[in-house]
């Protein structure tokens, strides 16, 4: 790998390395709420089938991931393990935020406990609106970030350069 | 095991582990975190469990993960506005949540729903029952290491979260009752269809009284696990199906219907003896059974008639205190409102099932042993977000 260390990854690779990436999702389930049902109804469910996008829900630990759903709302309570479990994974690593409490506080924008917005915590790749969202929209949300991926070029993630989707 | 021995076997157990603690090379007494982030606590429990080899001798639930402040919001919401709220502290079984603060407040504007709202209601709340409680079924093969009653359960819950969409437009949030009546009929065709995915649910109970209760893995595991003596359970605050289990003929729907139809309908109790995890999933079991039975009569005798009382535009509910509860697919839930009559309630207080039925978890874990704790959390069947709200 010292392609990518030195930071010259040829375009045939990248891409061949993108694809693998990209249907070789091993998604992480952090089910905080309701959202957390219609999750699993994505996940777990036949009618959904997310094993058809290349997407795998079944890792044991965060450390085995590639993406994790914030599915639900995030309180002040819960905000340091996500957190803790966000740094386990092991990069290059994902975060879809799902529902309106994990993108900007939903019905509770007013509340004490809650943490209005999981962008606050650790950075989101994807937004998934909803109060719930529908599994639908869980899909589109993944396939966008599949779409990202393709278009990313690994080297300059490593180099920390800000992503830009054609 | 009776009350005695077991705190007996726990205080034992507890003597022993403080007794080796003295004593040099021989192994310590362990602390076991679970949570907050654990598939089989239903969301965001941290339960602290202090173990002697395999055996729990004290475990302590931590709660608040989930907590969002409903209390405080609702004095800062109108009266339309807090259902809208309340739907989401219960989220599998949504439109019973909006049941009790409704008729709650319609008590102290002294209005009623016409009778067809009043029914329509009643078959909503049976079906967010049956939505709430299949998938608890499901769910605790999974945690038993049974692995496909759980596909069964999302497949055919999709059944009836899609009649619930058809009247309401939500799948998980109807948003769907007023203060005085209901916002919208019944769509044409509507009952047909229902009465066809009534038929898939019976079905799914069969197919699950196959696949778990004839299985002698499953048995093993539960029966005589978790046992709730009748006393115990009532002395905690225990309600709905947890308390069934126990032997105690309870039932708010039958014992006070208040604002819903439930005495007009010809149905059953069901109780059973035993008091364990085994009693517990079987009771349920045969509630969603009665559930669909009961939307069935509910569909042969639903009367015509307008779905909406004389409400003024602006809803202010006069001065007073209300208290109503009614039988959450999760238990005993009610919503007790001191208004002074303004647009927002003054207090809102709410008591929601799971609080109370997670709160023998400390008794009943004492001296279980570390596999039975999944066991018994599945079957106590609590929602976090109706125990933290």
């Amino acid at each position: 790998m010292g392609l990518i260390e030195s930071g010259k990854m040829p375009k045939p690779l990248t891409k061949l390395l993108n694809i693998s990436r990209r249907y070789s999702l091993w998604v992480y389930q952090w089910g905080l709420a309701c959202c957390a049902i219609e999750m699993g109804a994505t996940f777990g469910s036949a009618r959904y089938d997310v094993m058809r996008l290349g997407v795998i829900p079944f890792p044991a630990s965060p450390r085995q991931a590639d993406l994790v759903v914030i599915s639900g709302t995030v309180t002040d309570k819960m905000a340091p393990s996500i957190v803790r479990l966000y740094e386990q994974m092991p990069d290059p690593k994902y975060v879809i935020s799902m529902g309106s409490c994990a993108n900007c506080g939903g019905p509770y924008w007013d509340s004490y406990s809650v943490t209005k917005g999981v962008d606050q915590l650790i950075p989101v790749d994807v937004y998934v609106p909803g109060c719930p969202p529908r599994p639908e929209a869980l899909l589109e949300g993944i396939v966008l970030l599949q779409e990202r991926i393709q278009n990313e070029d690994i080297s300059a993630r490593w180099r920390g350069e800000p992503i830009v989707v054609n | 095991m009776n009350t005695t021995t077991r705190e007996q076997m726990a205080y034992i157990a507890g003597q022993a582990a403080d007794a080796r603690l003295n004593v040099e090379l021989e192994t310590e007494g362990m602390t076991l975190n679970i949570g907050p982030q654990h598939p089989a606590t239903h969301g965001t429990l941290r339960i602290v469990a202090r173990l002697d080899g395999e055996q729990v001798i004290e475990a302590e639930p931590i709660m608040g993960y989930m907590h969002r402040g409903y209390e405080k919001l609702t004095e800062v919401r109108t009266y339309p506005q807090v259902t809208t709220l309340i739907n989401r502290i219960d989220w599998l079984g949504s439109f019973a949540n909006e049941v009790p603060f409704i008729l709650a407040a319609e008590q102290l504007m002294e209005i009623e729903a016409p009778p067809r709202a009043q029914w329509i209601r009643t078959i909503l709340f049976e079906l967010s029952r049956i939505a709430n409680i299949s998938l608890f079924l499901g769910d605790m093969g999974v945690q038993l290491g049974a692995l496909t009653p759980v596909f069964y359960a999302f497949r055919d819950r999709e059944f009836v979260l899609n009649q619930i969409e058809a009247v309401t437009g939500g799948r998980f949030h109807p948003n769907f009752d007023r203060i005085g009546g209901l916002k919208d009929d019944l769509p044409a065709g509507w009952i047909e269809e229902t009465r066809e995915v009534l038929g898939k649910m019976r079905t799914f109970c069969d197919e699950l009284e196959d696949l778990l209760m004839g299985n002698e893995i499953f048995e093993v595991r539960t029966r005589g696990i978790g046992i709730i003596p009748a006393d115990v359970g009532l002395s905690y605050g225990l309600s709905g199906a947890n308390i069934r289990a126990s032997g105690v003929d309870w039932d708010i729907r039958r014992d006070n219907p208040c604002g819903l139809v439930y005495d007009e309908l010809d149905w059953q109790v069901w109780t059973h003896p035993d008091g364990d995890s085994f009693a517990r999933y079987w009771v349920r079991l045969q509630e969603v059974r009665e559930a669909t039975k009961m939307i069935e009569q509910l569909f042969d005798g639903l009367p015509s008639g307008p779905i909406m009382a004389k409400v003024p535009r602006i809803i202010k509910v006069p001065a007073g205190e209300a208290y109503v509860e009614t039988e959450n697919p999760l238990g005993a839930m009610g919503y007790y409102i001191v208004s002074q009559g303004e647009l927002v309630p003054f207090r809102v207080k709410i008591r929601s099932a799971s609080f109370n039925n997670l709160s023998i978890a400390p008794w009943l874990l004492k001296g279980v042993y570390v596999p039975d704790i999944i066991t018994i959390l599945a079957s106590l069947y609590f929602i976090l977000g109706d125990i933290d709200r």
